[in-house]
């Protein structure tokens, strides 16, 4: 890209041409950095040569609000707050590592509640990203699509446990809230409501040939570049690598279900391009469905509330638990020093480790890929950070 | 040359089933509701604005210390042994005058934390959600039922009666000096618990 | 119609002002009515209602609400601004957009101008928008309005190429470039439309002024100008009250123009489909105003449905798909036209 600059132009009088980068502020305030990322941007013309993420706009301290709780439990709705788009998948992570730390055993119909939920969210939180990801690339309409059947995902939460974006439902042994009667059925109804609407989205956009050309061979990351920078969640996986926490690393009872993950395969394009990561998310959301009506068929009876400690004092030590939440690997350190307060509790966000690939792959691209990579990366600032 | 004329076609055909699709829509009956005319039925748990039942209310600061954002602020005050407060509906004896009770209902977040410990259930979240104020300092809600006379006289009462305690148990002291050496009672740490 | 007022009042100057304005009569309800109809029509495509309050039925008065507020805003200018081209660039795209009108024929009573170039005329005419745009762009002294301005030229100038040889392709079977005459030619049932005639070739030219027409007036997918997600809102990024609705006015009032200049070319005009089944030059104001709707309605939609290109694809499909798809059509016509 250098060169461009190093060779020098001339006026038709013989002047020598001065030619400079410009640098362009995209954010903290910008339409299509979902939140306040702020991008500096070193651009020539509409070329990007280099991208800078300035980050910590929304730092709003959560670790260290969490040692300064009163309890573990108290944790729970600063832990919603930091990916408020999953704040389901956000609570799993973070009540299985006290859970570790306590070794308590949760009941087995806790645990598919929670795979429920969770995979509820996922896809909730999957139709944002793929929502918002038309708006970057110009189209509106799929957005307001997608965000009709997340109402739908919210009325069950909130029919559950009373929030419809900030749940803290999960608790350390339990949950909140047993299911609510005709849960069940209105889930399941949801999920044959839902199946038939990715048609819809791919007919209108994922496979709009506009779409396409936008977004397939655009920030393309190879599997090796993904891995070296620590990228998880449809990232990597969009970048052909076959890596899912829930199999790999399993936890709670993804093991009694019947499903593999998504990865890209490079359809539309080179391997890793924003099409791949975009249409994994997409293809994500059929697998979660699917999870969630075995789920529904399997769930045991039984009560919810019986694991669930009078007070949370777990022995001196220390867990690291991760789960895979909408965005990837989601890990909680936490910290006990045997008292009632978590004595340090560090989050591994993944949203944080797959911005940080922003610049390695939109260099050479033109500005309007920019905010393609952007969204395909599928960033939420408060988890970003903290 | 070939590729050249499927993307014409393909862009053309694409386009096509996008507004086949869009036109379809305008036909299909809004999801959206006309909101302050038409309200959606909340869910018998949806969490919205609290409200406390001073009633019940047996002062024990379980739901202060539930709270993840101390937007409780709870003060009591001994009851002498001659006042009778009540009982709750559950039962319980009251004992102690709770002379403040505020939540701020603009730190609150809505989680719910406050609600599950309250032994006598006095705490609890209402349907209402339409709460919004001109000015910030409305969101200090008080739900303390005695005035401030009240509070004063309870408060002075206390003081007193305490007085009466302290002056007792020095007589008491000034009794047993001789029998036992006066120990450093050290004040009770604050577990945290 | 400038005979009969000039026999009424026999005074040119007020015949000229009368004449001139007398479009804006149906502009600006035009614009007040298209703005609501495209929150409506994008709203229901949407599953949504879109405004609903404001006026009673449907919100019909929602517009006339906004400018309001608009009018009342605060005329923000840029301190590091340039003050003169900044003022200047609203009103200058606005007369670009309006200047077209004076050579369109609402009826067969009335153009404001029937001159014999009128087609040439409203080409040239409109590109003077672009004068305007990059005035803005450049005076905002803001990096995104430069970009907006300077994408908006591009792409206004490519896309006048392929507009132009598909007008030339209807201009060389009418022969004419009087605008009045064109649609005197089509006279008689909708057979006789352009549109129809020499199969398809003509019928491609229309489809590529379409295109070429929804880049020029900044419509999606061709709105990569005022991207909203990538430059936030273009040139128009630090205009703000009146000056804005200028422009949101100016872009209602272009998309009309090149409607109309559609419905003249290729569908007839104001003509009546139905050879003289309500004809007249009164209805056939109601033929030309509905045409130039249906078609400024088919924008809309397609701007609720598509993506929108990036800037290479947009030279792309200009220079690489319509310009030589545009000079197959002509060499197509003028063969035909020689057989
Ligand atoms: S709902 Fe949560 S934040 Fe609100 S008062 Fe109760 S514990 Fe505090
Ligand atoms: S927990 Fe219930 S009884 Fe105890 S102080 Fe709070 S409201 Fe009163």
């Amino acid at each position: 890209m250098t060169d461009i600059f190093e060779t020098s132009i001339k006026t038709s009088t013989g002047k020598a041409l001065r030619r400079e980068e410009m640098v362009i502020n995209m954010g903290p305030q910008h339409p299509s950095t979902h939140g306040v990322l702020r991008l500096e941007v070193v651009a020539d013309g509409e070329i990007v040569i280099d991208v800078i993420p300035h980050i910590g706009y929304l730092h709003r301290c959560f670790e260290k609000h969490a040692e300064n709780m009163t309890g573990y439990q108290q944790v729970v709705p600063y832990v919603d707050r930091m990916d408020y788009c999953a704040a389901m998948n956000m609570d799993f992570g973070y009540v299985l590592a006290v859970e570790k730390l306590l070794g308590i055993q949760v009941p087995e119909r806790v645990e598919y509640i929670r795979v429920i939920m969770a995979e509820l969210q996922r896809v909730a939180s999957h139709l944002i990203a793929a929502g918002t990801y038309g708006l970057d690339i110009g189209a509106f309409t799929p957005f307001l699509y997608m965000f009709r059947e997340r109402e739908r995902i919210l009325d069950l939460f909130e029919m559950t446990c009373g929030a419809r974006l900030l749940y803290n439902y999960m608790w350390v042994g339990g949950v909140s809230h047993d299911l609510p009667p005709g849960f069940i059925d209105k889930a399941k109804d949801f999920c044959q409501y839902f199946k038939p609407k990715i048609k819809e989205y791919n007919d209108l956009l994922s496979y709009n040939e506009i779409f396409i050309k936008r977004t397939a061979n655009v920030g393309v990351l190879p599997g090796d570049v993904a891995i070296a920078y620590g990228c998880s969640g449809p990232v990597l996986r969009g970048s052909g690598v076959d890596f899912d926490l829930r199999r790999d690393d399993p936890y709670s009872v993804y093991h009694k279900f019947d499903w593999k993950p998504e990865i890209g395969k490079g359809e539309m394009g080179a391997v890793g391009d924003c099409w791949d990561r975009y249409i994994v998310r997409i293809r994500e959301m059929i697998q979660s469905i699917n999870i969630v009506e075995q789920a529904l068929n399997q769930i045991p009876e039984g009560d919810v509330a019986t694991a669930i400690p009078k007070r949370i004092r777990p022995n001196a030590g220390d867990v690291y638990v991760r789960t895979e939440s909408a965005r990837g690997e989601l890990g909680f350190y936490v910290i006990s020093d045997g008292t009632a307060k978590p004595f340090r509790i560090k989050a591994r966000s993944p949203s944080f480790v797959n911005l940080s690939v922003i610049p390695e792959i939109s260099r050479g691209g033109m500005i309007a890929d920019l905010v393609a990579i952007a969204g395909s990366l599928d960033i939420v600032l408060g988890e970003v950070d903290r | 040359m070939r590729k050249y004329f499927i993307d014409i076609y393909k862009s053309v055909w694409s386009v096509l089933i996008g507004m086949k699709i869009t036109f379809g829509h305008l036909f299909v009956p809004a999801v959206t509701i006309q909101y302050p005319d038409v309200k959606p039925k909340l869910p018998e748990r949806a969490r919205n604005r609290l409200y406390v039942n001073m009633d019940d209310c047996i002062g024990c600061l379980q739901c202060e210390m539930a709270c993840p954002v101390n937007c409780i602020e709870i003060a009591t005050v001994k009851s002498l042994p001659t006042d009778d407060l009540g009982t709750t509906s559950t039962g319980q004896k009251k004992k102690l005058w709770v002379t403040k009770f505020d939540i701020d209902i603009a730190k609150c977040c809505f989680c719910g934390l406050c609600v599950y410990p309250c032994p006598t259930e006095c705490i609890k979240m209402t349907e209402v959600y339409e709460f919004s104020e001109y000015d910030r300092n409305n969101f200090l809600y008080n739900f303390v039922t005695l005035t401030k006379e009240e509070i004063e006289n309870v408060k002075a009462k206390a003081a007193e009666y305490e007085k009466e305690q302290a002056a007792k148990k020095a007589a008491a002291a000034a009794q047993a000096k001789p029998a036992t050496a006066p120990t450093q009672q050290p004040p009770p740490t604050a577990q945290q618990s | 119609m400038e005979q009969l007022l000039r026999n009424i009042f026999d005074n040119n100057i007020f015949v000229f002002t009368v004449t001139a304005i007398l479009p804006l009569i149906w502009i600006v309800p035009y614009a007040l009515v298209a703005i609501w109809l495209e929150r409506k029509i994008s709203a229901h495509m949407q599953d949504r209602l879109g405004p609903m309050r404001t006026g009673g039925w449907h919100g019909w008065s929602q517009t006339i609400a906004d400018m309001l507020k608009l009018l009342q805003k605060e005329d923000i200018v840029p301190a590091a601004a340039d003050k003169i081209l900044f003022n200047l660039a609203p009103y200058i795209i606005f007369i670009a957009a309006y200047a077209a009108y004076a050579a369109i024929p609402f009826s067969s009573a009335y153009i404001g101008a029937d001159i014999n170039v009128g087609i040439f005329y409203i080409i040239a005419v409109t590109s003077l928008a672009v004068v305007g745009i990059l005035m803005g762009g450049w005076a905002s002294n803001n990096k995104w309005s430069l970009f907006g301005a300077m994408r908006a030229a591009a792409q206004i100038v490519s896309y006048e190429i392929p507009s132009v040889l598909a007008v030339l392709a209807v201009v060389m079977i009418a022969g004419t470039l009087s605008l009045q005459e064109i649609n005197n030619l089509q006279t008689g049932w909708f057979w006789n439309w352009y549109v129809f005639q020499k199969f398809p070739f003509i019928f491609v030219a229309f489809i590529i002024y379409f295109i070429a027409a929804l880049a020029e007036v900044n419509r999606v997918p061709f709105d990569i100008p005022e991207a909203e997600s990538e430059l936030v809102a273009g040139y128009v990024t630090e205009y703000s009250g009146m000056k804005f609705a200028m422009f949101m006015f100016a872009e209602f009032v272009n998309m009309f123009a090149v409607s109309a200049i559609a419905a003249t070319l290729f569908f007839g005009g104001w003509n009546s489909p139905f050879g003289d089944f309500l004809g007249g030059p009164i209805w056939g104001v109601f033929w030309f105003l509905s045409k130039g709707m249906v078609l400024v309605s088919i924008q809309m939609w397609l701007r609720w449905t598509l993506p929108r290109l990036r800037v290479d694809q947009l030279m792309y499909v200009s220079w690489k798909v319509l310009t030589p798809f545009a000079f197959a059509c002509v060499i197509a016509v003028g063969l035909w036209m020689m057989l």
